[in-house]
């Protein structure tokens, strides 16, 4: 991280308003005005339009690894989406997935 | 148990709040770890947590803040993530709209996925609740979750500082996203936007950090919306 520690806290300042902005957005109005229908269609998809986005490259070059991947990256990264895919927990998921990835890397430090 | 007092409404909704803070603990102190390995103090880590209140585009901020991403590609990034709280505030603005100012500054403060998720499940459940209660019911779950989130973001980061080298803890985001991606999968047309994102990502990914991501997720925004009124219409 090569950013100043003002420039930290102004993203920090910035998304806390930016955030707050959109949190409070309808409520802050007077009336009841709504929202037109595409739009909210298209707000219901942008966590899954930029989570997948982000994580695709980070288990292809993840950066703690120089860029290069792992048959372990790869490998925690399916555990961790097949068991919270099928148990329907996400806490589950990345349980699994952390256990896959780290406990190897623990073992090996003793 | 219908709701008569106003304070009867807050602790109703403590009590719809508690069970989620199994689940808002882990990535609380999943974010003080991760933050304190990738460089923030303790101080920045939780004037993060306590200013933004938002898990995922914590994440998405530190992750890209990693990268070095020109700082308006970190806030577009993380911001875009919350831009569904803008729908929350649309759904709660009938119920809430007419509280008092104050109590509606606190609200958006505390506007998050399980809070307003508890709170409008109870309004249609409970048509008679009034004005007050509904704000009262609203706190409780809100207030029954937060302070967790930023206790346990402390908690993560002691754990975080105790850490030997040696051990890829920056492999942590990808693992924490790939779970919380995995209920939001909840149709085609989301499975068809995730698509659109990771490929779109992936093809652009030698642009600057973060510009290729937010060209994905236009993208997928716009696919996922064709797909899901092209479902619509085929019923």
């Amino acid at each position: 991280m090569n950013y100043s520690t003002g420039e930290i806290w102004t993203i920090i300042a910035l998304m806390g308003v930016g955030t707050f902005a959109i949190r409070f957005s309808f409520l802050g109005l007077i009336g009841d005005r709504e929202i037109p229908p595409l739009v909210a269609r298209m707000l219901r998809f942008t966590p899954v339009a930029v989570l997948p986005g982000m994580v695709a490259p980070l288990v292809l070059w993840p950066t703690g690894a120089g860029g290069e991947a792992t048959v372990m990256h790869v490998l925690a990264a399916a555990i961790a989406l097949f068991v919270a895919y099928k148990t329907r927990k996400v806490v589950w998921g990345m349980g699994a997935g952390f256990a896959v990835f780290f406990v190897p890397q623990i073992i090996a430090l003793l | 148990m219908t709701i008569t007092t106003t304070k009867s409404a807050f602790w109703a909704g403590v009590r719809d709040g508690f069970p989620f803070i199994i689940m808002v603990a882990p990535f609380a102190a999943l974010f003080g770890v991760v933050a304190i390995e990738a460089g923030l103090t303790v101080a920045q880590t939780m004037g993060f947590t306590v200013l933004v209140i938002a898990g995922a585009s914590q994440f998405a901020a530190l992750q890209l803040m990693t990268e070095n991403a020109a700082i308006g590609f970190v806030l577009l990034a993380a911001l875009a993530v919350n831009l569904r709280m803008a729908m929350y505030s649309a759904a709660l603005a009938p119920h809430l709209g007419k509280a008092k100012l104050w109590q509606r500054v606190l609200i958006g403060y505390l506007n998050f996925d399980q809070s307003y998720m508890m709170s409008v499940a109870r309004y249609e459940d409970e048509p008679d609740m009034g004005l007050e209660q509904k704000v009262a019911f609203y706190l409780g779950v809100a207030l029954a979750i937060s302070p967790f989130w930023c206790a346990f973001t402390f908690v993560g980061v002691k754990i975080g500082a105790a850490i030997p080298q040696g051990i890829e803890v920056s492999f942590m985001i990808p693992i924490a996203f790939l779970t919380m991606v995995t209920p939001m999968m909840k149709s085609l047309a989301h499975i068809a936007a995730a698509f659109v994102s990771v490929v779109v990502a992936l093809a652009l990914a030698w642009l600057p950090s973060g510009s290729g991501l937010l060209v994905g997720a236009v993208c997928a925004m716009v696919v996922g919306v064709a797909v899901e009124t092209w479902m619509e219409r085929d019923l």
